[in-house]
């Protein structure tokens, strides 16, 4: 069935605060995640990123937990204000493990995302959710990424 | 963009609902089933059933099929991968990004042993 969260981990070769610094300081969030990023990193704060080729997301941090858990909510759609039913909630947790860190993602609220009358779902973007595959490619691309983080 | 988009969008809205969720997971336990039968198990009302029923036909989930005077619905498994595939892609997203700040913490952790190995030696 399919679920309305997705978890995944890693385990990393460094200490906790390193991990920390580069989950959460836009220097280095444009390095995994968005061309540019400006984050407030404190509850409430709002969070932009930028995609150079597909535009702008916008976000609102809601914990700030240093250097254990961050979470923050990203609007599904890009352009869009922050509102009711139109964003998913992503939380990080770090936990060490001796010299190194587990880092787990949890994108959760799948499933409270406004339905197909909604404004919002008509602009759901091919970026964020790798709709822009054919859904027959979308087999490949998987089966693909699972190898490539297999072979890390 | 390819004309699929809307298509997966589509699929996407039909199971992002829970309530849809739980009709095809009763639709798969009994392997073909009316809106009638479907109701009976969750606490929703036939007409609420059928409602979604449509939508998730629509979207390409079940397929209706009549037999006599009943209506029995099945789930479509190719169109369910499909969309449990477009969560994978998602999973797949954050693997990709969770195995770059690994890749970046690493050199950073790296690079912060080697400041402490040359400040030891001065």
């Amino acid at each position: 069935m399919v679920p309305d969260r997705i978890e995944r981990e890693i385990l990393i070769d460094a200490p906790v605060d390193v991990v920390w610094a580069v989950v959460t300081e836009p220097e280095h969030i444009r390095g995994w995640f968005s061309d540019s990023a400006d984050l407030d990193l404190r509850p409430g704060g709002e969070a932009i990123l930028v995609w150079n080729e597909h535009g702008t997301v916008y976000g609102q941090v809601e914990n700030v937990e240093p250097p254990r858990f961050f979470s923050f909510r990203w609007v599904v759609s890009h352009g869009a204000e922050l509102a009711e039913g139109n964003s998913t909630l992503v939380e990080f947790t770090l936990t060490a493990e001796g010299e190194a860190t587990r880092l787990k993602v949890v994108e959760s609220g799948f499933a409270e995302l406004a339905g197909p009358d909604d404004e919002n779902q008509r602009h759901f973007d091919g970026h964020r959710r790798g709709w822009e595959l054919e859904l027959g490619e979308l087999a490949a691309y998987v089966a693909q990424q699972t190898r490539t983080s297999a072979e890390r | 963009m390819t004309v699929l988009a809307g298509d997966v969008d589509e699929l996407w809205s039909a199971v992002a609902d829970p309530t849809r969720r739980r009709v095809l997971d009763v639709i798969l336990d009994r392997g073909e089933a009316t809106a009638t039968v479907v109701a009976g198990e969750l606490p929703v009302t036939r007409q609420a059933v059928a409602k979604h029923l449509t939508i998730l036909g629509r979207a390409g989930l079940v397929a209706a099929r009549r037999q006599g005077r009943e209506v029995r619905y099945a789930v479509r498994p190719q169109r369910l991968d499909a969309a449990a595939r477009s969560m994978a892609s998602v999973a797949a997203e954050w693997d990709a990004r969770l195995a770059a700040i690994k890749r970046i913490a690493e050199a950073e952790a790296r690079a912060r042993e080697d400041r402490k190995r040359q400040e030891a030696r001065r």
